[in-house]
């Protein structure tokens, strides 16, 4: 469908432009998360905001929304310089945001949730009747039907991201800016979606549309702008875009890092066998997951987050059982699933959230080192810890490993990420695992840290370890694996070897589109 | 006003932290002390000698402090792992019970064997008290603050029916108290005609050994992992139900062992007043030593040089001894702040 | 006159109205702060700070009403004192609490003890005295147990009606109730989150004394020790009771009380075949009780007891 007409000729346009960014730049301690950005949005119009997690959409739309105060740089909104730092001066210049994750609360009804804020704190009666009408205005004329009465707790995903857009659309947002709208939406869901875009349109709203859903910005849009790293690499008109174009700018290319070697992949480790698992709402988060890893491969599973990732790796770390479906290790069905028991099977496990779950962080470094083998013979008997072994491991982590920055008894939180996860990965290693789980191995680690967990996971693999990488980031997935899956709404589909994937389609495929046939 | 954390933890603010507390909650209170009409330093010069400036003294403080140590140890081994047991007070006169039900003749139990079953038998009482809340917040999730101080009133009026009814004494003239305990169930004193007992080698060689479950056994690393971080503690295969279970076990177990130490070593029976809130001054106890058993020892000491020191106090410069309640209160706020003060930085601009 | 009788007579009824007021005054003001996202457990110590402050300003020569005042005052310094520790330093709420009842319970007694170096037996005030509400107080039965009552009484039946229309009909009610759901809705609002948390925590506590105000000025005349008893606690379990309703937190302190008074006239009937101290356990029991029970079927406010920590995202 062709982009929408555009209807600013109703409007005398004072400036044609209705948001403009200039040299936006924000970092946090060694991170760039925003490099001189500027973009700007006319009237009527949908720009669209692509990138990987981390390339700096969320912090951009902080900026704006007055909860980051840019290092420097100037946003003006209809000519009309911003005040930085100020969410109600956001809110009053008319910039409305629908977070990706909502902020709502789940116990108070639809309507108290949109009227927070909008009236007079010392106001002596919430005007309800007057803001349910108003809601219900705006809800029909918008096709954004809720009941004002109902809990937030009782109403669906779809029915919850309704009553952010009416938030905004209450407070009389004249730019409506949605962080990945569609990324927990039934395709249903997201034909209404675009339907109410088109309304809020032809009202005169712009709209700032952030995506890594490559179709659907394709469809929304009249311009992309895409995000890689923290700068602005690419702005383009729709007419002139394509998604081979639009992929390949979001994933860039770099790097020169650890080559793998292509073996004979041996015996089956692990094997999904019609896994599903429930979640909340009962909504299906995997639905019958079918996969292997043998040993002497790496297998990458590619997925923007959110589509059951995390479910996959709390099974195999042994924090959750399946719904339903059987996982076999070893050719052996496990009956139980806890953390002990994985650590038994010789599973050794890399989390995602290092600081949350991979290490208690004021606990020093020879503690995390045997958090997970303190009741082996060698490091314990009858209860008493064998402290001279304990430090002779730590140690041997240390070196080998090379974790720095370790000072005597200190708590391990004061590690910078590269080392933590470097002590992660020597504690996994080092006990000879069969099987491993890597979620996330590399996120926020710069190239030489990255490029070591590399190195020594691709050397697990070729003594005879099989590995399941789980990740977001494309490039590490075809360097590393040898086969690739992707994971979409729960569910995994083949992506072929490694060595005949491109990382276009390998996009395609993340984004729940067929892969081209070259 | 904003929290920045701080990039290295410094050993000296980590030791430094509890006299900080302790010097401001002086200096606060300082103004209690001038609204009495004493003199400031008059008052506190006697609440140093009246605590430690005569071997007098000094036993009464290390009397005192004795139950402390149990019950700061209590607190100590609970909050560590965020088990907040407020119930100290009445796992007390549990086991203050259970020395009085074994401890004064009316069951027959052979001399020798008396002392280390009435040990056990307290912190089993103790242990039991606290079974009940720490199911309950297992099994249901109810916040275990609530009903451990509940059940503190309960066991007190608990000891109450009994003392007036069942454990009577009947030599006791009338009075609510429970007959006393057998000579071979006596905790000795330590020095002849003072009042320190052997309860206090009890209590300090408890400290040690705990200091040394937490720092030598896997339970003591379990025990601190979970109280730190329970999700990295159960990805990293821990049973962390269990363990916050034998937890709470030990610290109520821990506080039960004051109330055999009050009843066997100084008072000789159970009475009701047994106790001046020692489970509840446990906490302060506890927090001043930053949850550090050795360092329990100390600050049980040093609280309870303030409680002595401020009898004397109120014996010549008439200053209420309540001060001491709101010093060692005041110096509980005051450890907070300043164990914030070791891990941020406070910056009053946002 | 046996054991079902007790029921029928006038003098439980309004014994039991009596025995609820400090606790549907202290059940509001926790509440509130709980409300707000900010567990209290200053309340005991609040409470008694509040009765020996009434007490002694009567004592030293202030009238009934000013008395009040200044109880509510203390405790709202001392939920100040509680809020600047735990929400805008973001100390652990449980410790903080019982931190703030040693302090306050320490307090009232070394001021009572100050003021009053060498009593035996506490001295008395003019207490409020109850004032029958014309007409009203003349319906039998119900009559003389609601409206035949001493003014706080009448005091903490308004509070209820107001603290319910507050925070479910206007906009600081909204923003007091969201801020114990989801801060971060608030704060993308504009709204501070300190200043709402800080200024519910600091009316609670207000609240919180004036229900130990009643006990010395109302229901009783004298300040001793030991008068609050745990009423603190019990009404932080009736929080959870009325699932933070002012309607039900209502019911619940007079169903509470109701069971208390029985209790008491219960003991004269059986006579010593129980003990009393039985029946003195049971609030204690009961409110334990009343916690299982609940526990599973509540929506506790999602936000409460953790730290709002500003840009912490």
């Amino acid at each position: 469908m062709p982009g929408p007409h555009l209807p600013f000729l109703k409007f005398p346009p004072v400036v044609p432009e209705v948001l403009s960014l200039k040299n936006i730049h924000k970092q946090f301690g060694n991170l760039h998360a925003n490099h001189d950005i500027s973009l700007s949005l006319k009237r009527g119009e949908v720009l669209a905001l692509l990138g990987e997690n981390g390339a700096g959409k969320t912090t951009l739309m902080n900026i704006l929304f007055g909860h980051y105060v840019a290092d420097s740089g100037e946003i003006e909104v209809s000519g009309k310089i911003l005040p930085k730092g100020s969410p109600k001066a956001s809110i009053d210049a008319g910039l409305g945001m629908v977070h990706q994750h909502f902020t709502l609360a789940d116990n108070l009804s639809v309507l108290d949730n949109i009227i927070l804020g909008t009236q007079p704190l010392w106001n002596f009666r919430l005007q309800r009747r007057e803001a349910s009408d108003r809601i219900l205005d705006l809800g029909s004329r918008f096709g954004l039907d809720v009941d004002p009465n109902a809990r937030i707790a009782e109403l669906s995903v779809g029915e919850r991201q309704r009553v952010e857009i009416l938030k905004a659309l209450y407070r009389k947002a004249r730019i409506l800016i949605l962080d990945e709208p569609t990324a927990v939406l039934t395709p249903q869901e997201s034909r209404t979606l675009f339907k109410t875009l088109r309304q809020l349109l032809e009202e005169g709203l712009s709209i700032i549309f952030i995506s890594h859903k490559l179709a659907e910005v394709l469809e929304v849009s009249d311009r992309i702008a895409v995000l890689r790293d923290g700068k602005l690499v690419m702005e383009v008109e729709v007419s002139k875009a394509s998604e081979n174009m639009l992929a390949e700018a979001m994933v860039g290319r770099s790097f020169k890092m650890p080559i793998r070697k292509e073996v004979p992949a041996g015996e089956s480790l692990l094997d999904f066998d019609k896994v599903s698992v429930l979640g909340p709402h009962r909504l299906p988060v995997l639905e019958q997951v079918s996969f292997s890893v043998h040993a002497r491969e790496v297998v990458g599973l590619a997925g923007i987050s959110g589509n059951g990732q995390r479910v996959l790796a709390d099974l195999i770390s042994g924090l959750q059982s399946p719904t339903s479906g059987q996982v076999c290790l070893y050719g052996q069905p496990l009956k139980r699933f806890h953390p002990r028991e994985m650590l038994r099977q010789g599973v050794g496990r890399i989390p995602e959230d290092r600081h949350g779950f991979g290490v208690v962080g004021d606990l020093n470094l020879a503690e995390n080192v045997i958090s997970e083998v303190y009741k082996n013979p060698d490091y314990s008997k009858m209860g008493f810890l064998n402290l001279k072994n304990r430090q002779k491991f730590a140690d041997k982590v240390v070196q080998e490993f090379d974790v720095r920055g370790v000072k005597n008894h200190a708590p391990v939180r004061l590690l910078s990420g590269g080392n933590m996860q470097k002590l992660i990965l020597g504690r996994v290693l080092l006990q000879n695992p069969k099987l491993i789980l890597a979620h996330q191995p590399a996120r926020g680690l710069d190239i030489g840290a990255a490029s070591f967990v590399y190195e020594r996971l691709l050397e697990a693999k070729m003594q005879g370890c099989g590995i399941l990488l789980i990740s977001e980031d494309l490039e590490e997935l075809l360097r590393l694996s040898d086969r690739v899956l992707v994971i979409h709404r729960g569910k995994i589909k083949e992506a072929g070897k490694a060595g005949s994937l491109s990382t276009t389609n390998l996009g395609l495929l993340m984004a729940g589109r067929q892969a081209d046939a070259s | 006003m904003r929290l920045e954390p701080r990039s290295e933890v410094s050993p000296v603010r980590f030791i430094l932290a509890p006299v900080a507390a302790v010097i401001a909650s002086l200096l606060l209170c300082s103004g209690l002390i001038l609204w009495s009409g004493a003199s400031v330093f008059e008052a506190y010069w006697m609440m140093l000698t009246g605590s430690i400036g005569s071997s007098f003294a000094l036993a009464e403080t290390l009397s005192r402090a004795t139950p402390l140590i149990f019950t700061g140890l209590a607190a100590a081994v609970a909050f560590r792992a965020r088990f907040w047991n407020i119930g100290a007070e009445g796992q007390l006169y549990a086991g203050a019970l259970m020395v009085t039900f074994l401890g004064t003749g009316e069951i027959n139990i052979h001399e020798g064997l008396l002392p280390p079953i009435l040990f056990m038998g307290s912190f089993a009482a103790g242990s039991l008290w606290l079974f009940l809340p720490s199911l309950i917040k297992i099994r249901f999730q109810v916040d275990e603050v609530v009903t451990t101080l509940l059940l503190n009133f309960v066991m007190l009026l608990l000891v109450s029916l009994l003392l007036e009814g069942p454990l009577k004494d009947p030599m006791g003239l009338g009075w609510p108290q429970a007959a006393p305990v057998l000579e071979s169930a006596e905790l000795p004193r330590l020095v002849q005609g003072l009042r320190v007992h052997a309860g206090l080698i009890i209590a300090v060689i408890l400290a040690l050994l705990i200091w040394q479950l937490q720092i030598r056994t896997t339970l003591g690393f379990e025990m601190r992992a979970v109280g730190l971080s329970r999700n990295a503690s159960q990805f990293a295969g821990m049973r962390v139900g269990n363990i916050l279970l034998i937890t709470a076990l030990i610290s109520g177990g821990l506080a039960g062992l004051a109330g055999y130490s009050e009843v066997a070593g100084l008072k000789g029976n159970l009475t009701l007043d047994l106790s001046p809130g020692f489970g509840y001054t446990g906490i302060v106890v506890a927090m001043l030593a930053q949850l550090h058993p050795l360092g329990v020892i100390g600050s049980a000491f040093f609280v309870a040089c303030i409680f002595v020191g401020a009898d004397a106090m109120s014996r010549s410069v008439g200053v209420p001894n309540y001060i001491a309640d709101v010093v060692v209160a005041t110096s509980l706020l005051c450890m907070l702040v300043s164990m914030l003060q070791i891990k941020y930085r406070i910056r009053w601009k946002s | 006159m046996d054991w079902f009788e007790i029921l029928w007579t006038t003098s439980f009824w309004v014994a039991a109205v009596r025995i609820a007021t400090p606790l549907i005054f202290g059940t509001l003001g926790e509440l509130v702060c709980e409300r707000a996202g900010v567990l209290n457990l200053g309340i005991e110590g609040i409470m008694t700070l509040g009765a020996m402050t009434g007490w002694m300003s009567v004592y030293m020569g202030a009238d009934l009403w000013t008395g009040v005042i200044l109880a509510a005052m203390v405790g709202s310094l001392l939920g100040a004192l509680h809020s600047m520790l735990t929400v805008s330093l973001g100390l652990s709420q449980h410790v903080t609490g019982i931190g703030i009842t040693l302090l306050a319970s320490s307090l009232s007694y070394y001021i009572y003890r100050l003021v009053l170096p060498e009593v035996t037996s506490p001295p008395r005030i003019e207490a409020f005295t109850n004032y029958p509400i014309p007409l009203l107080s003349e319906i039998p039965w119900i009559g003389e147990a609601l409206f035949n009552q001493s003014p706080l009484t009448y005091l903490a039946f308004i509070l209820v009606i107001v603290v319910g229309l507050v925070l479910y009909r206007t906009p600081l009610g909204l923003a007091v109730r969201t801020t114990g759901e989801n801060p971060s809705a608030v704060e993308a609002q504009g709204m501070n989150v300190i200043g709402i948390r800080t200024g519910a925590v600091m009316f609670g506590s207000a609240l919180m004394a004036i229900a130990g105000a009643f006990l010395t000025m109302s229901a009783f005349n004298a300040f001793f020790f030991n008068m609050v008893n745990g009423r603190g606690w019990i009404c932080i379990a009736l929080v959870v009771f009325a699932s933070w309703h002012p309607g039900k937190a209502l019911f619940g302190a007079l169903l509470f009380a109701a069971f208390d008074a029985y209790q008491m006239r219960l003991q004269q009937v059986i006579g010593s075949a129980i003990p009393y101290q039985v029946f003195l356990m049971l609030p204690y029991l009961l409110s334990i009780v009343a916690l299982i029970l609940i526990s599973r079927r509540v929506a506790i406010p999602q936000a409460l007891m953790i730290p709002y920590r500003k840009g912490e995202r």
